[in-house]
């Protein structure tokens, strides 16, 4: 099943309100995404907790309805 | 839910073996492009490592993600420590850090 990158993009911002977003669809079918996240939520976290951070705001879709959704994130430079 | 026994096996895979790698399919037959590049990057570095694959045992698949509040597969684990997914793993192993983290752990790698 696939989702649109708005939907993804829509999702990650209403669990992480300041993240700057882009997602870009690596084989134009709605299955396999990557994604830039920065968010001032993720300093001071271990990679492993932005990455959690990014799933909580999917909502259960990563790994169901989001098969593959290539993961980059970071901190806002100050 | 996951059933005690599950996350039993589970933390005992993990304190038993240094290095273990939950994947789809075994390290010599990945079944999955995010397993596979893993298992690559591991054995390019010269990493020992137990390959368990969830396809084989539902019950560790989904304990497996629950256990570490991680909704995918591959999830690599090192000295007990979850230490990430395909796209951490990946990333660390570009930017060099993940020699280093392995090092620091007493795991012998390459970079």
């Amino acid at each position: 099943m696939a989702i649109d990158a708005g939907e993804i993009e829509r999702l990650i911002k209403a669990g992480l309100p300041d993240a700057q977003v882009r997602i870009d669809d690596l084989r134009g079918d709605g299955d396999h995404y990557a994604a830039i996240v920065i968010s001032a939520a993720f300093k001071g976290k271990s990679r492993v907790q932005q990455h959690q951070l990014v799933y909580q705001a999917l909502q259960g879709r990563m790994g169901n309805e989001l098969h593959a959704l290539a993961l980059q994130t970071s901190a806002p430079q100050d | 839910m996951t059933d005690a026994t599950v996350t039993d096996r589970i933390k005992q895979d993990i304190t038993d073996n240094p290095v273990v790698l939950y994947m789809k399919g075994t390290p010599v037959f990945p079944q999955c492009g995010f397993s596979a590049a893993v298992v690559q990057i591991l054995t390019t570095m010269g990493v020992k490592f137990k390959g368990i694959d969830v396809l084989a045992d539902p019950e560790i698949r989904q304990g497996i993600k629950e256990f570490s509040n991680w909704p995918t597969i591959p999830q690599l684990y090192v000295k007990g420590e979850f230490v990430g997914g395909c796209d951490i793993i990946r990333e660390m192993y570009e930017n060099g850090e993940l020699e280093g983290f392995l090092n620091q752990h007493g795991i012998a790698a390459r970079a």
